[in-house]
């Protein structure tokens, strides 16, 4: 058990949720603790004075990249559905969508 | 034909080999082949060998030599790291996820390497999607340190860095986060370089925190380095953070002379646990800058101290976004647990998702979450321009800064895996050049109880040159690079 309490087993169980991943308790419980040290561990960012600084999104200056509208070959069918579990006729096969 | 040896062979080396046709590319090809058949049982750096491709490879290699129609790497047997594309080569990241995932195209890189002639041996182990430090977060396999079989070769680019550095191929490449290529070259004692962001197409690399992302060499010395970089760099409109540039020759203008070169050594990482065996290593190393006529000047660059929790709070965010895409429908491992699409998209994430791929998608989702945002990812964002501002201004001063390029030597497999924030802290000295988008490198400067250790050059922004020029000079003067394992 951390000795940090960051995070509470709700939260955590909120986060399984979002990010769609069936964890048992057992798991959801150690990650309460690992998230909880790792967020200790973070909290030191609150001794850096940061008013009136811009965020860096990246280390090199990026914009918006535009390329010419030409059109070329992409991959073939096959090649894109070589990897899907499920397919149909040529279609990737998923389970129903909306349901009942 | 005399036997070959292929111990310790470098790019250079193997190129006069093959031009003085005292060897084809299918009997160094065939050498190689056979050491990695040998030692493999040992050290499983390779997720997978790809013998047929290779001995085809190298039977079109041997056509263009003889033709006299090659480049410098034609002929040369590599490893990839197996999160970069090979079309209709496996690329598993080292996860169940992507296990049987067979790429319809190839990286960037692998067609540059492709297109220079040279051949592939097959596929290099990494912590799942190249998270960790270690290589223990593999789902396939643990690789195993050739300096001593019983450590770690460190991570993510463990299985690139312990196959140089067993003479398994003549190099490899790795991607680099926040460390991920330097300190495995640390703890296997070879050449990690990690260019700056932009100059190395991430096009076909699997994403995992895309801001910070870099693929580069690992190889036996600095002039390999400068070799491979020279042949990866360059623009990619596919990849929208590329930098539309010049590349120079980087094998250009080494000289091992450092007369007037202005070297800072900042005393924040030489910091509380270090290692001290290793903060003498460095030490000495310095010295020998100094030797080779280098001005060296103690520096400071107090918010280093916080790069590593930036890093802690941008990587996961990023990969929490990047990692959306595993679905178990398109592509890679799919659950068939009865139920509704939710139950089967959960359990495809719960079963393909390994320990650590998992804590940094819940620890990104909780920091981009609404009512932490603000106090943890803009206020990282923040401290990242703090960084970058402060490297920017050191560079003004100093031609390249030295440190360490790992606290330790490398530790026991599994005396780690425990403790997440203590395993962070092996990438305490490398996430800085990440954070700001420099240019580093790692190259062998001591062996301690039998473990290398790393110096670590970094560079302002695009000035690899000033970096190769440093390290090359170093191993000039010094002969730690030509200490091998003993396997």
């Amino acid at each position: 058990m951390s000795k940090n309490d960051n995070i509470t087993i709700e939260e955590v169980r909120h986060l399984a949720l979002l990010t769609r991943i069936n964890m048992s308790e057992e798991e959801i419980e150690q990650m309460r603790d690992e998230m909880s040290d790792i967020l200790s561990s973070i909290e030191i960012l609150s001794e850096v004075e940061t008013d009136g600084i811009e965020p860096t999104g990246h280390s090199v200056d990026v914009h918006s990249v535009m390329r010419e509208d030409i059109s070329s070959d992409s991959i073939k069918l096959d090649e894109a559905l070589a990897n899907a579990p499920r397919q149909e006729n040529s279609f990737i096969r998923v389970r129903a969508v909306l349901e009942e | 034909m005399p036997t070959l040896d292929i111990k310790g062979l470098t790019i250079n080396a193997a190129r006069r080999l093959l031009d003085e046709k005292e060897v084809s590319a299918l009997e160094l090809t065939q050498a190689y082949l056979d050491r990695i058949v040998s030692v493999e049982e040992d050290v499983h750096s390779f997720v997978s060998v790809t013998a047929d491709i290779a001995l085809e490879q190298a039977n079109i290699a041997d056509r263009m030599i003889s033709e006299g129609v090659h480049g410098h790497l034609t002929g040369i047997p590599m490893q990839l790291k197996d999160n970069m594309s090979t079309k209709g080569v496996p690329t598993t990241c080292s996860s169940k996820m992507l296990e049987h995932f067979i790429p319809p195209y190839d990286a960037y890189v692998t067609e540059k390497l492709k297109d220079a002639g040279a051949i592939l041996l097959g596929k290099g182990n990494l912590d799942e999607f190249a998270m960790g430090s270690s290589t223990e977060n593999s789902a396939l396999k643990v690789t195993h340190n050739p300096w001593d079989l019983e450590k770690v070769p460190g991570g993510s680019s463990g299985g690139p860095a312990a196959a140089v550095a067993a003479s398994e191929c003549v190099f490899s490449l790795g991607s680099d986060t926040g460390g991920s290529i330097r300190q495995p070259a640390s703890l296997c004692g070879v050449v990690g370089m990690k260019p700056t962001y932009g100059l190395v197409s991430r096009f076909g690399l699997v994403a995992f925190a895309s801001s910070l992302d870099q693929i580069g060499p690992i190889t036996s010395d600095v002039e390999d380095s400068a070799v491979v970089l020279s042949h990866i760099a360059g623009h990619d409109q596919r990849d929208s953070t590329s930098l539309n540039i010049d590349v120079p020759d980087y094998s250009e203008g080494l000289v091992a002379d450092l007369t007037g070169f202005k070297v800072g050594v900042p005393v924040e990482y030489f910091s509380e646990g270090i290692d001290s065996g290793v903060e003498n290593s460095v030490r000495d190393a310095i010295k020998v800058l100094s030797d080779l006529g280098a001005d060296i000047v103690e520096t400071s660059l107090p918010h280093s101290a916080y790069a590593l929790a930036v890093y802690y709070i941008i990587a996961p965010s990023e990969a929490s976004a990047n990692l959306s895409r595993y679905d178990g429908v398109k592509y890679g491992y799919s659950s068939d647990v009865a139920g509704s699409m939710w139950d089967a998209l959960e359990n495809t994430r719960q079963n393909g998702f390994g320990p650590e791929v998992k804590r940094r998608i819940m620890l990104g989702t909780y920091a981009l979450s609404s009512g932490y945002y603000d106090a943890y990812y803009v206020k990282a964002q923040k401290v990242r321009t703090i960084i970058r501002n402060e490297f920017k201004e050191a560079f003004e001063s100093f031609d390249v800064l030295a440190m360490p390029t790992a606290p330790t030597t490398a530790f026991d497999i599994g005396g780690k895996t425990g403790d997440p924030v203590q395993m962070y802290l092996n990438d305490i000295f490398t996430i800085p050049a990440n954070i700001a988008g420099i240019p580093a490198i790692s190259v062998s400067c001591g062996i301690l109880d039998g473990l290398p250790v790393g110096l670590q050059f970094m560079a302002g922004a695009l000035q690899e040159k000033k970096l190769f020029r440093a390290a090359y000079a170093y191993q000039q003067a010094t002969n730690w690079h030509h200490i091998k394992a003993n396997i």
